[in-house]
């Protein structure tokens, strides 16, 4: 070793090893600290969305670009044969459009006769794009670019095309992290459509690769929910909007208890390729019954 | 001659600084973006990792705690975990800087390599085994091995690049030294 290192081994004398004991004494009050209470959160998620917020957005601008551009080359020649089945299929889809334009008219007076709202149409909801993914692959979350600024906050509900994605855990002036209901730490109360029965949706990155998700616990004791039917979020939920549609039952099983049934379901937002959703910036009303 | 000292100790910090930043966000946007069977390279162990076996246990460890903190403020549930996971590695890794030759290639990569395995091993200990979940052949064969594999492709190319720059201030920090003698 040089003369230089020794000269600065002198300069700073706390040995290596009490940083370390130090260091990792801070890692356990953090946990501790987070783990119990959320007073940390707010300055430094401030601090860090000023500071590397501005840079994943342009980063992932630039990604998402090279895909597009990749897949444009990749794709130009299937697009000239599509063309041609399209236009079979509009002649088809026009036929269709009239029948189902008198399915819709008696749909509406249908609700208007049961008074069953089309609750989530009209919720307040505002578009965001996604920024950034998590940097592990353990678990699929992911960051949005709208915070607190633009009337975000925590549990607000996230949702994209028709279906439900996750909700908001944690916000900052600029950003918002997002926890999606297929992470496998998430689990979100659901019921069936059809029978109103409620069931637990369980996130599972071992079902993931496979596009389908685990539910559990749903009672059904006359067998009345089949495959193929919609499961949305369900009115005892305190974090979930009532009536967001989460996906369509794949597989039933009996539990080894005889008395609920478990499952997977597919769900109906393609989490692979989301880039935008809708945050409802709306909160389900839930009075605290319970405390903190 | 005590100025010279503090400026080249700073660069390392800098140069550090900017690699961990640099990471950080190409592992969250466009490697997140580019994946290969839905894997991700972990960047930011490969830098603590360098970090600590070019520079010591002090950066290492620093370096670590630093980044693994911003991963947890972003996409950590309990913040600290992955701060002391990032600080161990680099911390671990910095003990092998004195028996690393100049030239060696070998050392380097097979602790990257032996560094992101430890570090999948911890994160489906603490993370699930904890929790109940079992299936370890599953995690093994589906998260850890591909991410051991395409983070120690991805650290062929990039562990040189940090050496590289590192060993460019190395060089003007020793022609600094002699002009002191």
């Amino acid at each position: 070793m040089s003369p230089l290192v020794k000269r600065k081994r002198e300069r700073i004398n706390i040995p290596n090893r009490y940083i370390l004991l130090i260091l990792s004494m801070v890692c356990v009050v953090l946990m501790i600290l987070s783990f119990s209470t959320n007073i940390l959160s707010t300055p430094l998620n401030t601090l860090s969305g000023y500071v590397l917020v501005p840079f994943q957005k342009g980063l992932n601008a630039v990604g998402t670009s090279l895909i597009n551009r990749a897949e444009n080359l990749k794709t130009l020649n299937q697009v000239i044969e599509e063309n041609e089945e399209l236009k079979k299929q509009i002649e088809e889809l026009t036929r269709d459009n009239t029948i189902l334009q008198q399915d819709k008219y008696e749909l509406t007076k249908l609700r208007e006769l049961y008074e069953l709202d089309a609750e989530y149409e009209q919720y307040d909801k505002i578009g965001a794009r996604i920024i950034a993914r998590d940097s592990g692959n353990w678990y699929s979350g992911f960051i949005i670019d709208k915070g607190t600024n633009d009337g975000v906050s925590v549990d607000c509900n996230v949702i994209a095309g028709s279906g439900l994605v996750g909700r908001v855990t944690d916000v900052g002036p600029n950003y918002a992290k997002v926890i999606s209901i297929i992470s496998d730490n998430s689990n979100t109360s659901g019921m069936t459509l059809s029978t109103g029965d409620n069931l637990i949706v369980t996130g599972s990155l071992k079902l993931m690769d496979i596009g389908v998700i685990e539910y559990s616990q749903l009672a059904d004791p006359d067998n009345l929910v089949g495959v193929g039917d919609k499961v949305v979020t369900s009115n005892i939920s305190d974090k979930y909007l009532q009536g967001i549609l989460i996906g369509y039952i794949d597989s039933i099983n009996t539990d080894s208890n005889n008395l609920t049934k478990s499952g997977t379901l597919i769900p109906v937002v393609d989490f692979r390729h989301l880039e935008e959703v809708l945050v409802i910036t709306e909160l389900k009303n839930v009075p605290d019954l319970y405390g903190d | 001659m005590f100025p010279t000292f503090t400026e080249i100790d700073s660069m390392y910090v800098l140069v550090t600084f900017i690699f961990m930043f640099i990471s950080f966000l190409l592992q969250s946007t466009l490697l997140s973006q580019f994946t290969i069977g839905d894997i991700t390279p972990n960047l930011l162990l490969i830098t603590v990792s360098a970090t600590g076996l070019l520079l010591g246990r002090r950066f290492g460890m620093i370096s670590g705690f630093l980044g693994g903190l911003v991963v947890d403020i972003f996409f950590g549930r309990i913040l600290g975990l992955y701060a002391l996971l990032y600080m161990l590695a680099g911390y671990l890794n910095g003990i092998f800087r004195k028996v690393l030759f100049p030239g060696d290639f070998k050392l380097p990569l097979a602790l990257i390599m032996g560094s992101d395995l430890a570090f999948g091993h911890a994160c489906y200990i603490l993370m699930f085994f904890f929790r109940g979940d079992f299936n370890y052949v599953f995690y093994l064969t589906k998260i850890i091995l591909p991410e051991v594999i395409y983070t120690t492709i991805i650290a062929i190319f990039y562990f040189p690049l940090i050496k590289y720059v590192i060993g460019r201030i190395q060089y003007h920090e020793q022609k600094a030294e002699e002009t002191v003698e």
